[in-house]
């Protein structure tokens, strides 16, 4: 009986090399060359960055954790798609840092409702939803309407998105904290939902 | 899967693919070709541990050894059949969109036809068909009860469906063009121009005058020449409105805000702003036609309807 595993059970630096190679072969496959790849990595045709309100409203729905229970990542079937509309595609995130795909659909799936509700159903929705929709188990965020957003740090938000690749210019910037002065939280919420999928908005 | 910004990646996927099959494979053969000598003897590992235990230097189990070889097999039988090797396509050609697009021809072949049928008849017509009522429910579930409600009847600033009055018209073809482009309900704001909340509070009376409700008469007959200079452009002298611009009926009972003293000074004073988006597009013909029958339905008699 051989022991030809003793060669590598005793060489510790053989074994570490070995193991980091284990390891890491499954991103390196799948992982790295999506950073090279045109489909993730280019916006889709008329994608353009979340205006400052739109981007201040994402920011509030990451922190009220709506990714919790709304996905925005509608899957290429026929039951998602007759509901929500188009298939999401990879190009219409490249400018989300971070993505809020989620993973649970408690509420429906969010990634087309821009248009698909007045602007007037989404304050009420957002402050009771069973105001409008009786059998709706997601909770109430009526304290949206009553909290300022805080327009200062805007251009400083829509900056940090520019170091990370979103193409912001700098009128963009310069005109952020005016565009989130005497709005409220749910303005810019709304603002941001209004915005939701517009790109592939009626293509079937 | 051809969208690299370079062939080098399609290579380096294949090419680390292929190497870490083939390092597995080996890894594997070598593990496994030593067997059990005959007479089963196995020797140990020759180390010793505390005086006198030792380590059999046992091969892998046959069972499981040839548990990794299928693994082997059918990750090679995997990358030829499916795309995943490099910008290979693979033997089926399958790709998640051409899966949709083939779901989406089946689902053609199958409910095509059906829709067709209905739309060649008139929407009245349809509405008289209860199983084209069924279809147009279940749509209506899906994607018009979030405002209207899932029984039709409304709520505050969501029109009821059911009640019979309608602010565009009731008409089937009225309905089905609300459906397909949409409708902006909008009354701007007529506080200043009435002139203060005096003002405003007496036209709100001579509006609950118009439908029979309580009302201070004082005030009324004090707010009827505003009603009549300022309100009537769109709910018409009488009050009765106008569909053409959407503009509510003040006479009747129904009141898409609320008919209070206190909403109507509001809706006066603030005007309201809401608006129905448009489905064409979203819906395709066949769906605006059923939903219109629905909804042309629930206000409507039908004769087999109990």
């Amino acid at each position: 009986m051989s022991t030809r595993h003793d060669i590598i059970e005793q060489n510790m630096g053989l074994l570490i090399v070995l193991i980091i190679l284990v390891v890491a072969v499954g991103g390196l496959v799948e992982i790295v060359p999506l950073y090279f790849q045109r489909s993730t990595t280019e916006p889709v045709a008329g994608l353009k960055p979340l205006p400052a309100l739109q981007l201040e409203g994402r920011d509030i729905y990451i922190r009220e954790g709506c990714n919790t229970c709304h996905s925005q990542m509608i899957r290429p079937f026929r039951a998602e798609t007759e509901r929500y509309g188009h298939y999401s595609v990879a190009g219409e995130f490249v400018y989300d840092h971070p993505f809020v795909w989620g993973s649970k659909r408690t509420g429906p799936d969010l990634a087309r409702t821009g248009g698909r509700y007045s602007d007037e159903w989404h304050r009420i929705h957002l402050s009771n939803p069973r105001d409008l929709v009786p059998e709706s188990n997601m909770p109430a965020y009526a304290w949206l309407a009553r909290v300022p957003v805080d327009a200062e740090v805007l251009p400083a938000k829509l900056r940090a998105m520019r170091k990370v690749g979103v193409p912001y210019t700098d009128d963009d910037i310069a005109g952020a904290a005016a565009a989130g002065e005497g709005k409220s939280e749910q303005d810019a919420v709304v603002a941001y939902l209004q915005g939701l999928g517009l790109v592939l908005k009626n293509v079937r | 899967m051809s969208d690299f910004t370079s062939d080098f990646w399609a290579w380096y996927v294949a090419v680390i693919t292929l190497a870490s099959i083939i390092a597995c494979a080996l890894l594997l053969y070598t593990c496994s070709t030593e067997r059990v000598s005959e007479g089963g003897q196995t020797g140990t590992t020759g180390h010793t541990w505390d005086e006198d235990l030792s380590e059999w230097n046992n091969p892998l189990p046959r069972w499981w050894m040839w548990l990794f070889y299928i693994t082997i097999v059918f990750g090679l039988a995997y990358l030829a059949l499916y795309p995943g090797f490099g910008n290979y396509a693979g033997v089926l050609g399958w790709t998640s969109t051409g899966q949709f697009d083939d779901e989406q021809k089946q689902a053609a072949a199958q409910y095509g036809p059906l829709f067709e049928k209905y739309l060649r008849q008139d929407i009245a017509a349809v509405a008289a068909d209860p199983e084209a009522r069924a279809i147009g429910q279940r749509l209506f579930l899906n994607y018009c009860a979030q405002c209207h409600g899932s029984d039709a009847g409304g709520g505050k600033g969501f029109p009821n469906l059911r009640d019979g009055d309608w602010l565009y018209g009731g008409e089937p073809e009225a309905i089905k063009a609300t459906i397909a482009n949409g409708r902006n309900g909008i009354m701007p704001p007529m506080g200043a121009a009435l002139g203060g909340d005096d003002d405003v509070k007496n036209v709100a009376h001579y509006v609950m005058s118009l439908s029979g409700r309580t009302h201070d008469e004082l005030r009324a007959a004090q707010g009827k020449p505003k009603f009549n200079s300022t309100c009537a452009a769109c709910h018409m002298p009488t009050g009765r409105g106008n569909p053409a611009l959407g503009a509510p009926n003040l006479t009747d009972s129904t009141w898409l805000y609320g008919g209070s003293e206190a909403t109507i000074m509001e809706t006066i004073s603030r005007g309201r702003n809401n608006m129905m988006p448009a489905h064409k597009g979203f819906l395709d013909d066949g769906k605006i036609h059923l939903l219109a029958a629905y909804v042309y339905s629930l206000s409507s008699p039908q004769p087999d309807k109990k």
